[in-house]
């Protein structure tokens, strides 16, 4: 069968899963006065709709900002407003100031899932069959089945179309940029990765790879000549895109000053509800809140954050290949889940993305990390009713990835890229590593599958109301700190392949 | 020879993998599909849940507290009594009678649970029906192997879907019963085939429309051992033996069926319910079938009399027939229809078929053919066809084109066609996606498959067949995107459904026209062993 059939049937049953799971309920769905994030996006549509651009980042009388007021960058209002205008040739009651807090209909629903999945087929669903036909070596049936993977990673699906968001919008625009940046288009791709920072501020997990590879790559063509040129061209483009999104608010510095507060709410607190990160997780041992003032555990965590991200990003500058790329952006991405401050539990969904990338490389670890993180937003899909979809998803995703990637049957020591290990721990016995490896997969799918059925069965004792969310976040914090660290022995040791530096330029 | 055997026990492990992941995906992204609509059907069946476990069995035939009467053979009402106590489990309230239009989120998930889990039949039908078809030499692409093909037309064939998952039915389970006998006789397992058919017949009545293909066939290589040497009958190999093991297992499976209601002398009521000809010659969405497009005729006949004033439009009966009630209704200018004429009209159009396989038995092959025949001829002319009897004719027609060229184009033909005709029954705009693209992948993949499968014999499709295809396409766009959107909507609204139908069964009667040909004008060759 030709590659376009392949690829339309996948792409076909990657729109049928989205729609299938947007027929659930959402976030809030029914639930005054505040309602979730499905009434702040239609929200911001009634905002961006009704009252000028310069009061949309502040509070007025016409814009309360304590009810889900804006704090998303420019792109992602100028997106609620073009929504909003078509939300208004429908039905007028749907964006209407101040009465139509709270509008919940059956109509409206099927219209605001249609944006999410018309923003998906734009952005994200062709940067990922781009990257998968491209950027990724192997058979045209290998590259097929990686994509229909990709696409049917269920926690971006059950966030998207469950919960209600437009991640697929930020991360479909960062991942332009990586796939222009693997082809070698590099002005290109630090536009669209501008882009997608101006979408969701929540982007800057990816940065500092982006701007290493940059970086690292004018180097090695020599500051001196064409590479200091590539690099002026670069940072001119990521102006000019800065400077066109933010056009309306640098009229005056107030106004941009305002959107930034917005956008960065550092009087938050270290962390809120249960997340599954370093200080989450070390809250059940010590009550860091309560020890130390706001100001130091900023201070404390941005030290942290940097300490993390600092190896793998130095090891990028000094080797910028594509390889190196993707694992720097898991690697950043996850330091940053993990050690940053005020992280929601769905940013996992931003390391997310670039293990999907290494699905390719290094099958069986990709997708364990991938289906932990959707484990470990369980709570949040439990609390909008998406237990049924959550189990369907993740069976589906787990039997596909381990059947069509034929995860398990790779996984000799040196496929798992475990040679690393065996310098490391020299002075022990010399174990079956791969052996190892493959269990712990099977305990670990075993540990998720039954805390997901105790959280969605079993009740809490009353002194305890808590203990579900926090298992959930405690393992899956475990699991995210382990791929962090594999990841990062990783990058450190040699690419044994030729094809993944073949691939880089 | 070990490398032989090796080769094959690795493609079959191949082929179990690929069925594992079919299976698995069947069951799996229909769970998905629970939140949908819960329509009319969820009720009927709700009904009949309740009715067979709350009421004695004496009542059954009798229970019209609903609109919804069973309405199915006793077989199936044995089923609903052995759901029913499952369903218990789940929501009990959902077997009490009188909660009409009862819908609790437990009950839902119930009733689509059930037919995923019976849907288990049907999956394993499909792997017999696999395991019938040739293998070509050589290790090929397993997207490209006849079996790998074959059951992906059943298990992921759109009508079925869209009629068990989204508009709730019992149909995959059914259907698995006629596959399996149907691979039973491909496997010369006759009595296993016949049995499987008596408890088919017997769990939905529907399947009357082949009963005279399985019975000739069953009669005549069956119960006559051989052939003379031209293939014509051999009077004296008649055995005896066989005619009476196959009347024993019929009448022992009617018996279990309908035995109670026999004894409690229930059999006319019994029967009245069954087959309801107080319904209209064409069901409230029309089949696209030749009433279909007798119905058109008429009506623009009479538009054109009016028109050329030869007619009175005071002496026309109202223009109920795109009501779409099920109701009786007149013909203005061409004769009405009565039941006994279509019954006579099926008689005939299904007559040829049987006696071809009468005179010239082609084998199994044959007989398949001669049932999709007896399908399609019936659901042409049948009295009060539902469009969803199309997949009668679809499903089995999917064995026939991965073997052959021919059939490979009259079933792109009739499957985009017959497919095409159900989009009425979904009908709300969040169903739309789901249709549309279902359909989609469906269709594309039969196409790129079957036309990759038979790629050695040219092209599969006439150009002007082709054309006719794309202009389903064009049709689409008008019912679903331009009409809804267009000042007849308030006027007309039943026009889509009457485009649809009337375009639809244009292509079904050419498909019926070609199969009839491809038939009755075979060429005398050896009978193929399948």
């Amino acid at each position: 069968m030709q590659t376009w059939s392949l690829v339309s049937i996948c792409v076909l049953l990657a729109i049928i899963a989205r729609w299938g799971v947007s027929l659930n309920s959402y976030s809030g769905a029914g639930k005054p006065p505040m309602f979730g994030d499905y009434e702040a996006q239609r929200h911001w549509q009634e905002v961006t709709y009704n009252l000028p651009i310069q009061e949309w980042y502040f509070n007025t009388t016409n814009n309360d900002l304590n009810y889900w007021g804006l704090d998303y960058p420019p792109l992602t209002a100028y997106h609620s407003w073009i929504c909003a205008y078509i939300a208004k040739t429908i039905n007028p009651e749907w964006v209407e100031l101040h009465k139509s807090r709270g509008y919940e209909s059956t109509q409206h629903k099927l219209f605001m899932r249609m944006t999410v999945l018309v923003a998906d087929l734009l952005i994200y669903i062709p940067a990922v069959v781009l990257y998968c036909l491209y950027l990724t070596d192997g058979s045209s049936k290998k590259k097929v089945s990686i994509m229909f993977c990709f696409l049917l990673y269920p926690g971006l699906i059950l966030i998207d179309y469950g919960h209600f968001q437009y991640n697929g919008v930020s991360l479909g625009f960062a991942l332009w940029g990586i796939l222009a940046l693997g082809l070698g288009w590099d002005v290109l791709g630090s536009m669209a990765f501008s882009l997608a920072l101006n979408y969701k501020q929540m982007e800057l997990y990816h940065a500092l790879p982006f701007f290493c590879y940059l970086l690292g790559k004018c180097i090695k063509t020599g500051l001196i000549g064409r590479g200091l040129f590539l690099l002026v061209r670069i940072g001119v483009t990521v102006l000019a895109t800065f400077a066109l999104c933010w056009l309306p608010f640098l009229a005056e510095p107030s106004q941009a000053m305002q959107v930034v507060r917005r956008i960065f709410p550092v009087a938050r607190g270290l962390f809120e509800d249960k997340v599954a990160n370093t200080w989450c997780s070390l809250n059940t041992l010590i009550k860091i809140k309560s020890i130390l003032s706001g100001d130091s555990q900023l201070y404390l965590s941005l030290a942290c954050t940097l300490l993390a991200v600092l190896p793998s990003c130095i090891r990028l500058l000094t080797k910028p290949t594509f390889w190196h790329f993707k694992l720097a952006l898991v690697n950043s991405s996850l330091a940053f889940f993990l050690f940053s401050f005020q992280v929601h539990e769905k940013s996992i969904l931003l390391a997310a993305l670039p293990a999907c990338l290494l699905l390719n490389d290094l099958p069986l670890m990709a997708l364990w990390f991938l289906q932990a993180s959707t484990f470990s937003m369980l709570p949040l899909f439990l609390k909008d009713g998406l237990l049924v979809p959550y189990i369907v998803t993740s069976l589906g995703f787990l039997f596909f990835s381990i059947y069509l990637l034929s995860a398990l049957d790779h996984c000799s020591e040196d496929k798992l890229r475990l040679g690393a290990y065996n310098k490391l721990f020299y002075w022990l016995p010399k174990m079956d590593l791969a052996f190892i490896v493959r269990w712990k997969f099977y305990i670990s799918i075993a540990a998720m599958v039954g805390l997901s059925i105790a959280t969605a069965v079993l009740i809490p004792p009353p002194h305890l109301p808590d203990l579900f969310p926090v298992l959930v976040s405690t393992t899956a914090f475990l699991h995210f700190l382990g791929t962090f660290i594999h990841f990062n022995v990783v990058q450190f040791s040699e690419p044994p392949s030729r094809k993944s530096q073949k691939k880089s330029n | 020879m070990v490398t032989v055997a090796s080769v094959q026990v690795v493609l079959l492990r191949w082929r179990s993998n690929v069925f594992k992941a079919e299976a698995s995906v069947c069951p799996a992204w229909s769970v998905k599909l629970l939140c949908v609509c819960v329509c009319v059907c969820v009720c009927v069946h709700r009904n009949w849940l309740a009715i067979t476990h709350s009421l004695p069995v004496s009542r059954w035939y009798y229970e019209n507290t609903s609109e919804w009467t069973l309405d199915y053979p006793p077989l199936f009402a044995w089923f609903e009594l052995g759901l029913s106590q499952v369903a218990r489990r789940f929501d009990a309230n959902m077997l009490q009678v009188e909660n009409l239009n009862y819908a609790s989120p437990a009950t839902v998930l119930f009733q689509r649970l059930s037919v995923i889990v019976t849907d288990v039949v049907f999956i394993y039908a499909a792997r017999e029906c696999c395991r019938c078809v040739r293998e070509p030499k050589g290790s090929r692409d397993v997207l490209s192997r006849p079996s790998f093909v074959l059951a992906v037309l059943l298990l992921w064939n759109f009508g079925l879907l869209v009629v068990d998952h989204i508009h709730f039915q019992y149909n995959g389970f059914l259907f698995g019963f006629l596959l399996l006998s149907v691979a039973k006789h491909l496997q010369s397992q006759h009595l296993q085939g016949a049995l499987l058919f008596a408890f088919l017949l017997n769990l939905k009545h529907i399947y009357l429309y082949v009963a005279p293909a399985y019975g000739v066939y069953l009669l005549r290589s069956y119960c006559f051992a051989q052939d003379n040497k031209d293939g014509s009958v051999r009077w004296s190999s008649f055995s005896p033996l066989r005619l009476l093991a196959l009347g024993a297992i019929v009448t022992s499976v009617c018996a279990l069926s309908f035995g109670p209601f026999i004894a409690m002398g229930q059999l006319p009521q019994v029967l009245s319910r069954l087959f309801p000809f107080k319904r209209g010659l064409c069901h409230a969405y029309w089949a696209p079938n030749i009433w279909a497009l007798y119905n058109v005729l008429d009506k623009s006949l009479a538009v054109l009399g009016v028109r050329l004033k030869l007619l009175e439009e005071a002496e026309l009966p109202p223009a109920s027939m795109t009501g779409g009630l099920v109701q009786e209704f007149e013909h203005s200018v061409l004769p009405s229809v009565t039941p006994a004429v279509t019954l006579v009209c099926t008689l005939l159009s299904i007559l040829p078929a049987v006696a071809s396989i009468w005179l010239r038995p082609h084998g199994a092959q044959g007989f398949l053919r001669c049932l999709l025949l007896c399908a399609l001829g019936c659901f042409m002319f049948g009295w009060h066809v539902h469009e969803k009897a199309i997949l009668i004719a679809i499903l089995p027609l999917s064995i026939l084109a991965v073997e052959s060229r021919e059939d490979a184009g009259i079933f792109l033909i009739l499957t985009t066609t017959g497919h095409y005709s159900l989009f009425p029954l979904l009908f709300t705009p969040a169903e739309l996606p789901i249709k549309v693209v279902l359909m989609l992948m469906f269709t594309i993949f039969s196409f790129t498959a079957l036309r990759k499968l038979h790629s050695a014999q040219g092209s599969l499709l006439h150009p002007l067949e082709v054309i006719y295809l794309l202009g389903l396409v064009a049709v689409a766009i008008a019912c679903e995107v331009v009409f809804p959107l267009s000042p007849w909507q308030q006027r007309l609204p039943f026009l889509p459904l009457l485009v649809t139908s009337v375009y639809c069964a244009m292509g079904v009667c050419y498909a019926f026209l070609r199969l009839y040909a491809s038939l009755l004008l075979r060429r005398e060759e050896k009978p193929k062993q399948l």
